[in-house]
């Protein structure tokens, strides 16, 4: 059933250092395996990751100013920040060593086992397709709002550019990556550009100019309970970084441009989310910045610029186009991969053969992102991609525990060594458990629901799916036996 | 001794589709249902503002403008500001969740671990060394 290709490179990393012809270390891959085109650098990486979460500072970080006041939120913004330096530390040690397509869930299948694993993948495809879905929200949110700004006759349905959106750049993604992450580079660069542009336009070196923080700014209305339930949406300042691991199988060289790309990520959405902070804070009052749609563009028409505004409005549509198409990437990809494995159906593990992509992944969740996007309050689809990225988070922390126990250093060839450990990762479940119970306080039903979905899938994995997994094909790096077993 | 490889079944095409459509179904019954039917969601108290204005809803000068400019009046300004999410929880749900998660993961863990075991014996043998490579 599967269209193949035969491998030009494998879907590994074949390890720089000579390891001994001995059984403990595993065989060679299969012949012929399904491949991707290697053909992205760091840049691209860059544009992955941040094209993703850039859309954060767009729309969706201001719910955690809701949920605990501006102050809260720019605790949670450095909190969170700090939580995904661990992830980023984290997953460009295990990313640069295990460089296959599927990211985190290509990890968990050689380091945790098969289940793990297979939560993984659906982490991932969850976290991303209910990302493209609040995109999706958004931009049909922005092209109604900017409309009726423009005083244009009639009404608008915005459902209509939700599903524009959605399928217009699953078409994009179903004929090729290299032109649709090349896009993701430039509209990423000008939405970028675009909080530049707007930090440098309201006169931050002269506070009471634009920026009114001092009339505007409060203290803590919910108290200091409000600074733990804003973690919950500070995650949202840079949800997603770690989806440059995705294309670790089409990335050139795994071992540099995988850590490079996601720690320059990081940087730049620290500073973006900061000075995103700093400049709504001073412009709006925190009940409205609470529940904004497009806090950004509604920043830009506060300045009362008409040209700013037109320049955040296509700053706001270029993120959220940017990150839809990042993850509509990411998720076909994981799902592909468990297709591939049989985690899946193995229809779902097929290239297309003339474009080279995961066209049935790609193709399958378009229903499912429009049901979603066209009946479902932003919030809750933000706190689902939440949700999910969260018990990825976990998971991630003690794998990497997992992954030093079994190949200490100086085992394997790693691209990339963490310092510190173990404290980035008791760090990083630290602020994993605190934001499971900002989630908690006002979406604990949501984190019920989430948590039902992946137990129910974890059991129909072990009693029917896992008898169709070939086991010895779940360990194809060049390693030597782990320690233990 | 090495393990031999477990041989699956292969699994017909009408299976296949069969698993898509259950997971397309688990995440409409677990996911989409409950915010469908508003049994999911923020929980929030509302505080009602008759006749509000900019001063009872407690907004200064610069806050009131700004509204203004967003071009909200006091009247839809009031069901914004008067609706606050309600931070009071029971411990007993709080634990209970907590357990829900906890319970989750060990699950995982173990029962990887299990599966992981045939997956090493199968590549690597049960009674192969652990071999040690120095980097050159």
């Amino acid at each position: 059933m599967q269209d193949v290709q035969a491998a030009s490179q494998p879907g590994f990393q074949t390890p720089k250092v000579s390891l001994p012809d001995v059984s403990s270390v595993a065989g060679a891959a299969p012949a012929r395996k399904i491949a991707l085109l290697r053909v992205l650098g760091p840049g691209h990486v860059w544009a992955l990751g941040v094209g993703i979460v850039l859309v954060g500072e767009f729309m969706g970080w201001n719910f955690a100013v809701g949920k605990g006041g501006p102050i809260a939120a720019l605790t949670a913004c450095w909190l969170a920040g700090i939580l995904y330096t661990c992830v980023a530390m984290i997953d460009s040690e295990i990313t640069s060593t295990v460089a296959a397509a599927g990211g985190q869930y290509a990890q968990a299948k050689h380091i945790i086992g098969p289940l793990a694993a297979f939560n993984v993948g659906l982490y991932l495809v969850m976290a991303y397709t209910m990302l493209e879905v609040s995109n999706a929200i958004v931009t049909g949110d922005l092209l109604e709002a900017f409309m009726a700004n423009l005083g244009v006759a009639g009404t608008v349905d915005k459902r209509a550019y939700m599903v524009l959106t959605i399928v217009a750049l699953a078409f994009l993604n179903y004929r090729g990556v290299l032109a649709s992450l090349t896009m993701n580079l430039l509209i990423t660069a000008a939405a970028f550009l675009a909080i530049v542009v707007l930090f440098v336009a309201t006169q931050p070196w002269a506070p009471g100019a634009v920026l009114q923080h001092d009339a505007l700014l409060v203290g803590l209305p919910y108290g200091n309970l409000g600074i733990l339930a804003a973690m919950h949406f500070g995650l949202w300042f840079y949800l997603g970084i770690e989806g440059t691991t995705q294309a670790a199988e089409e990335v050139r060289s795994p071992a540099r441009a995988l850590p490079l790309g996601t720690m320059t990520g990081m940087m730049t959405l620290l500073i973006a989310a900061t000075a995103t902070w700093y400049v709504c804070s001073g412009l709006m009052p925190w009940e409205y910045l609470g529940q904004a749609v497009t806090p950004l563009y509604d920043a830009g028409r506060l300045t009362g610029n008409r040209w700013l505004e037109v320049f955040l409005f296509f700053g706001t549509l270029f993120a959220t186009v940017a990150s839809a198409n990042g993850c509509i990437n990411d998720a076909s990809r994981a799902w592909f991969a468990m297709g591939r494995d049989r985690y899946m159906p193995a229809w779902f593990g097929a290239v297309h053969p003339a474009y080279h992509t995961p066209y049935r992944s790609i193709v399958f969740f378009v229903p499912v992102a429009i049901m979603f996007a066209v009946s479902t309050p932003l919030d809750q689809t933000i706190t689902f991609s939440i949700l999910s990225g969260l018990l990825g988070y976990t998971l991630m922390a003690l794998s990497i525990v997992l992954f030093r126990r079994k190949w200490p250093l100086g085992t394997i060839q790693r691209g990339y060594v963490h310092p510190l450990h173990p404290l980035p990762c008791l760090l990083l479940l630290l602020l994993c458990s605190v934001t499971y119970v900002a989630v908690f306080l006002g979406y604990g039903t949501q984190l019920v629901a989430m948590m039902t979905f992946y137990i129910i899938a974890s059991a129909w994995f072990v009693l029917h799916r896992y008898k169709y997994v070939r086991r010895g094909d779940q360990f194809t790096m060049h390693w030597p036996k782990p320690r233990g077993y | 001794m090495k393990k031999g490889p477990y041989e699956p079944p292969s699994q017909p095409i009408v299976g296949q589709i069969f698993d898509a459509i259950l997971m397309l179904v688990l995440v409409f019954i677990t996911l989409y249902l409950p915010l469908w039917l508003k049994l999911a969601g923020g929980g929030t108290t509302t505080t009602e503002y008759p006749n509000p204005s900019w001063e009872s809803l407690g907004q200064n000068a610069v806050m009131a403008a700004q509204w203004e400019k967003l071009g909200i009046a006091p009247e839809k300004a009031a069901t914004i500001i008067g609706t606050r999410f309600d931070y009071n929880f029971n411990w007993t749900a709080l634990a209970f969740t907590a357990l829900i998660i906890v319970a989750y993961f060990v699950f995982i863990f173990r029962y990887s671990d299990h599966e992981y075991r045939d997956v090493i014996a199968e590549r690597f043998g049960d009674d192969a060394p652990t071999k040690t490579v120095e980097p050159r």
